[in-house]
């Protein structure tokens, strides 16, 4: 099993959550989250005091999937959120050790 | 010839004595009574149909104008002062303005009135009628033309104005001053310079009434005046913790946005209101009011583009700011088109103010009050000299001189700034050997609402 958590823009959720349920993956958990990277932060200007912002907001994806679905998922969630411009964000990939299903306590991939 | 038109608010309050004002009264019972009563005092119904009586129409467009302009304190001034602050300074913005502002109109009604508009006194300062005394539901106040309103009216409309004054002065000194010192300065201040000042500009033995200076609705007495008070307030309390280097941005741009729709709302009662009448004058403001106010909106946008930013929400609310208050001494004072352009240079000189000089200078003048309302304020009491003028379609008498008028504007400006400044200079040294002035670094940090006032705007 692997973790998949991607980084996006926040206006990309929606295609990334379809191009996931397209793979017959069941679930996700999403965040709002802020950070920064190469992308610039926008500058906020009042009367004349400038204030730079430079942590950009993102919503972080999470989902836990079987290891023979994991490149079609990476695939689907890079084609999915990619705009083409800095700042589309990041896909990292971590390895799980157990998983279980607290209704029915099924471990494994069962329970995902 | 200046004079003619615009002249004092209520030139003159109606000096009637005690007794006429006694007959006055009668009168008025005696018509209600029935005509038997009349017949049985000939004499005294003749002396009776000599005095005015207030029209209705004038007395009820009066009233409006004075709720207008409490609308333009309470919520308009909060609001809009509220939403700049950051939020954990909301309430105690919000609050300080209400508590001067009824601290105000106590005040007003104790000894405010005598000392701006009482029967006796000199070109400095009134005296008399304190608690109101001798003033009956049938005194009147005269205004520009034969007319009368009723004096209580007039008393209530003037107090509306004071209650602003001293809640504008609070945008020099948000988010450190404390709330006790707040209501100490807001007393003596309100005692040593505004109603001096209301005195000099609106009563007929005033200073500046008799020099001559055009100050149709106030831009000395509200907007100079609370502008230079904020900006001395400021430097003698000092800059915010943090300020410049941390960010300050404003919490709510919306509620800044419906405080300025409010204040824009209110100020025809402010504007339109000072001509005492609902009369052409009147008319006059109330357009000039629109015009001036919509041309610096627009300005301050222009200016923030010329400048290479983006035009702003805050620009906008600033700009119409700008124009209110500039319109303010110009608005029975100027031609539509007059107005229009007072609106617009005021708009852009107080952008360059609060853009750029306010930062080069390096004070605290934390929301601006003196960049918009003593900056704005003196665009418009010396431009009112110009656009007064018949050429520029003002409604200034053939032979109107503009040079000679403009340095009898200088003249109460610069008075005003002197009076000002000294006064809000003692009132601050007062405010601070009685409560020290200012929070504590960790009340400041915490924010005023929480350790000033046990509340939290949002929860």
């Amino acid at each position: 099993m692997k973790l998949i958590m991607a980084i996006i823009k926040p206006f990309k959720l929606d295609d990334v959550r379809d191009a996931i349920a397209a793979l017959g993956i069941a679930g996700m958990t999403v965040s709002e989250v802020k950070g920064f990277g190469r992308q610039k932060g926008q500058t906020e200007i009042y009367r004349g005091a400038e204030y730079s912002t430079n942590m950009v907001p993102k919503m972080k994806v999470e989902l836990v999937c079987d290891d023979t679905l994991v490149a079609r998922a990476v695939e689907a969630i890079q084609q999915a959120a990619r705009s083409g411009a800095i700042g589309d964000g990041k896909i990292f990939i971590l390895d799980v050790v157990q998983a279980l299903r607290i209704r029915t306590g099924e471990t494994g991939e069962t329970a995902l | 010839m200046i004079l003619a038109n615009m002249t004092t608010r209520a030139g003159v309050i109606r000096r009637a004595t005690m007794t006429t004002r006694m007959v006055a009264r009668a009168a008025v019972v005696a018509g209600v009574a029935g005509l038997s009563c009349l017949a049985a005092v000939p004499a005294r119904a003749q002396d009776v149909a000599a005095l005015p009586v207030p029209d209705p129409g004038n007395n009820g467009w009066m009233m409006t104008a004075t709720v207008l302009v409490l609308m333009m304190t309470l919520p308009g001034l909060a609001l809009f002062y509220g939403g700049l602050v950051r939020a954990k300074n909301m309430l105690a913005t919000m609050t300080q303005i209400g508590a001067v502002a009824a601290l105000a109109m106590l005040i007003w009604v104790t000894y405010g009135y005598g000392l701006a508009f009482g029967p006796q006194g000199n070109a400095f300062i009134g005296w008399g009628k304190f608690f109101l005394g001798g003033i009956t539901p049938a005194s009147t106040a005269a205004t520009f033309t034969d007319a009368v309103i009723s004096e209580y009216i007039f008393v209530a409309f003037q107090m509306t104005f004071a209650a602003i004054t001293i809640a504008l002065v609070l945008g020099g000194v948000v988010e450190r001053m404390k709330f006790s010192a707040i209501l100490i300065f807001a007393a003596v201040w309100l005692t040593i310079v505004y109603f001096p000042i209301a005195h000099m500009v609106w009563e007929g033995r005033g200073l500046f009434f008799t020099m001559g200076a055009l100050d149709f609705a106030g831009g000395t007495v509200v907007h100079i005046n609370a502008g230079v008070a904020a900006l001395v307030a400021a430097l003698m309390l000092g800059k915010r913790r943090g300020y410049p280097a941390e960010p300050m941005p404003p919490h709510s741009l919306t509620l800044t946005m419906v405080g300025t729709g409010l204040l824009w709302v209110g100020w025809f009662g402010f504007n339109a209101g000072s001509a005492l009448e609902a009369n052409g004058t009147a008319a006059l403001a109330m357009i000039n009011s629109f015009v001036a106010t919509a041309a610096a909106g627009l300005a301050w946008l222009l200016t923030e583009r010329v400048a290479g930013h983006r035009p702003s929400a805050l620009g906008f609310c600033s700009g119409i700011i700008a124009g209110l208050v500039a319109v303010t001494p110009a608005a029975g004072n100027s031609g539509p088109f007059g107005a229009i352009m007072l609106g617009a240079v005021a708009s852009v000189t107080c952008f360059i103010f609060v853009a750029r000089v306010k930062p080069a200078l390096g004070y605290d003048d934390s929301l601006d009050a003196f960049g918009i309302h003593g900056v704005g304020g003196i665009v418009g009491a010396i431009g009112t000299g110009i656009v007064y003028a018949p050429a520029l379609g003002g409604p200034g008498a053939a032979d109107y001189a503009i040079g000679s008028q403009i340095v009898i504007q200088i003249a109460a400006v610069g008075t005003t700034i002197l009076i000002s400044a000294a006064g809000t200079a003692i009132a601050i040294t007062i405010a601070r050997a009685l409560t020290g002035l200012r929070v504590t670094p960790e009340v400041e940090l915490d924010g005023l609402d929480l350790r000033e006032h046990g509340e939290r705007a949002y929860n």
